[in-house]
């Protein structure tokens, strides 16, 4: 199993960016989930990103949303992404959570960060999280060797993009646009700024997530970034074969991955 | 004692901010943007003319002798919120918000609604102030309110049904922050409640302070003394915050919210946040909240749209936990016989929303006695409850 820190060096040693890929936990079965994820890896996703289904996910988009409505509907708990984490996990890959705070704080923030870190998770990321009401997560995940990830955007003063280079571990999330999650034509103008804003305050590596969902996206933003965050172009593989086989949508999940795979080892310079 | 909330937004424990990063830049800027019209002779003296000539402020304090009968004989003093433009309190806080929102050069409003009195009263503002208008509605309540629906797309408002998740209130929110969050440059968000990341709940708070200014001066001069009771309903808590927030310091008046209990807060099925909650984090703000045990939302029951909330405004928290005020929930059949006793008492038919509180001034006059005042924020009018009533009393002739 590798951490972080040690993913994004390997793939600075080859020139490459990281590929980071989010499922939803337990859609749209915990197995065909857990399939899809693993199928992921040995596609060539570096960073597994597995979302903790939330009732109130305001930073998503309609895809993901959907996604997550049927997830919740099916039953899934917490306990049920902890075990998903297992599995991913024990195929190598850096395994994280993406989770809304409230489930965190319910669960028990130490609690949570223990019971991840026995099940093989190396990170969390918390999108509604901010830095003044992180004391308690910062410390719990310390006290666990769990990489806290926060989210910087476009509107970020240079004062709280420092602030939260400080604190963030792991990778720094620079969200490309003002938005929510959801694929786009265009990858943000304002992602190659908001990356270099966040190179001159620190080392640790920067990915770029929200828009991402083409091999040439990857490369685009893989020339700037360390590391490239797909989502809902991942879900919307799983959303069109909905009623097919499950082999479908994990065969449709693999494929992307292994063109954004490609995408992120081309590092293609951005379109003027 | 400091005032609240503190510099960073928090009332003891509750409020803050939890919110994506995108937002925070947005949120400082709405918060040095209100500080400033705060201390601006020139924006105060806007507004409070408005209030005057066009919402129809001060709204009058009522006697209500028929349906003080009712309540053990106590007096209850009626704040009459349903008589101000719109029928209720909730153009206090959208026509300041908006007037404040064009101050600071935005041109779009969007606004979520649940009753659609706030969107009601959004899409009045806007009208009135030439600003463009979306309103994020839950299905579940274009439906019940389809008269609201209808006064908002007449003011000139663009109504956005909200099919996902529970398609109610809180679905709307996240409907309109996941539209903030992208037009963030061009846009506000004029939030309806006590409720949301700071400064909203101390924002709208201030807006509808006006409320409980007035009737604390309306007392004192019609019965010579302060109240023995304020008591109003909470939602999201608007209305009850305004009213009670200018009595905090008078210790000797005691403050009584009244939360919907739907069909009871055993059953499962109520809104009845900080009877049958415990806090969390949502849309925004730490405070009481109805959820599970993964800290999943859980779906919510009141006859009242405008009641049917999984949350309440972070200050609500605080004054629960210190016991400043208490908290009691109400259900559908107590508002229900509450807001036809009103209505043939008193010729007020009230909203169903201020039925809850209505009922609870009733319960509290029989404890108290007769020598008791209890002021009651009459929140706001029941015209758009008729046919919820319609139904409930079979008020209507002919097959179904």
């Amino acid at each position: 199993m590798s951490g972080l820190a040690e993913t994004f060096a390997a793939a600075a040693q080859e020139q490459r960016g990281v590929l980071i890929g989010y499922l939803p936990a337990g859609y749209p079965t915990h197995e065909t989930c857990v399939s899809a994820l693993t199928a992921m890896v040995r596609s060539g996703v570096d960073v597994v990103e597995v979302g903790l289904p939330y009732s109130d996910p305001l930073m998503d988009g309609p895809t993901i949303q959907r996604a997550v409505d049927a997830s919740l509907a099916g039953g899934t708990r917490i306990a049920d992404v902890l075990r998903t984490v297992e599995s991913v996990a024990a195929t190598g890959a850096a395994t994280l959570v993406m989770s809304y705070w409230n489930p965190i704080e319910q669960y028990g923030a130490r609690r949570f960060a223990a019971d991840l870190a026995a099940a093989g998770g190396v990170g969390v990321i918390t999108p509604d999280l901010t830095p003044e009401e992180g004391g308690e997560w910062l410390a719990a995940t310390a006290e666990h060797g769990l990489d806290p990830v926060f989210l910087v955007a476009p509107s970020s003063t240079d004062a709280r993009i420092a602030q939260i280079a400080g604190i963030g571990r792991g990778f720094i999330y620079a969200a490309s646009t003002m938005g929510v999650t959801g694929t786009r034509d265009r990858v943000s103008g304002s992602a190659p700024q908001l990356v270099a804003r966040v190179r001159t305050v620190t080392k640790t590596p920067v990915a770029v997530g929200l828009g991402v969902g083409s091999a040439a996206q990857a490369a685009e933003v893989a020339g700037y970034a360390d590391g490239v965050i797909v989502g809902s172009a991942f879900v919307r593989r799983l959303l069109d074969s909905a009623g097919a086989e499950p082999e479908t949508g994990v065969r449709a999940v693999a494929e992307l991955a292994a063109e954004l795979a490609g995408g992120v080892r081309q590092r293609r310079p951005r379109p003027v | 004692m400091d005032p609240l909330p503190d510099p960073s937004g928090h009332f003891g424990r509750y409020g803050g901010r939890f919110v994506p990063e995108a937002l925070i830049a947005a949120l400082d800027e709405l918060e040095r943007a209100y500080q400033q019209a705060r201390g601006e002779p020139g924006f105060t003296a806007v507004l409070d003319r408005l209030l005057a000539s066009y919402v129809g402020r001060p709204t009058p304090l009522s006697d209500a002798p028929r349906l003080s009968e009712h309540a053990g004989g106590a007096r209850l003093l009626l704040k009459r919120e349903d008589l101000a433009h719109t029928g209720s309190h909730k153009l206090n806080n959208a026509l300041g918000q908006a007037l404040l929102a064009q101050s600071m050069g935005k041109t779009r409003i969007i606004a979520e609604t649940g009753a659609g009195q706030h969107g009601v009263a959004t899409a009045t503002a806007c009208a009135a102030l030439g600003l463009e208008c979306r309103v994020y509605m839950g299905e579940v309540d274009t439906a019940r309110q389809a008269l609201n629906v209808a006064r908002m797309r007449m003011l000139g408002a663009e109504v956005v049904p909200v099919g996902t998740g529970s398609r109610t209130l809180k679905d709307a929110i996240n409907e309109a922050m996941r539209d903030w969050v992208t037009n963030v440059a061009d846009t506000h968000y004029v939030i309806g409640s006590v409720m949301g990341p700071h400064p909203f709940p101390m924002m709208v708070r201030d807006f509808q302070r006006v409320i409980g200014v007035e009737a604390r001066r309306q007392v004192l001069e019609r019965v010579g003394r302060l109240p023995d009771a304020v008591v109003a309903c909470v939602g999201g808590g608007s209305n009850a915050i305004g009213m009670f927030h200018p009595f905090l310091p008078d210790e000797g008046v005691r403050l009584v919210g009244y939360e919907a209990a739907g069909e009871g807060v055993d059953t499962g099925r109520h809104a009845a946040t900080m009877s049958g909650g415990r806090p969390g984090v949502l849309h925004g703000m730490r405070s009481y909240l109805l959820q599970d045990e993964d800290g999943q939302t859980v779906e919510t029951h009141s006859i009242s749209a405008g009641l049917d909330y999984p949350g309440v405004g972070p200050e609500h928290a605080w004054l629960r936990d210190t016991g400043r005020v208490s908290y009691r929930p109400v259900t559908d059949d107590e508002a229900m016989r509450a807001m036809a006793l009103t209505s043939r008492t008193e010729g007020i038919i009230p909203a169903i929303e201020t039925a809850h509180a209505l009922h609870g001034a009733l319960v509290l006059g029989r404890e108290l006695g007769p020598e008791a005042v209890i002021a009651v924020s009459f929140s706001g009018r029941g015209d758009k409850d008729m046919d919820t009533a319609a139904r409930y009393f079979e008020l209507l002739d002919g097959p179904p």
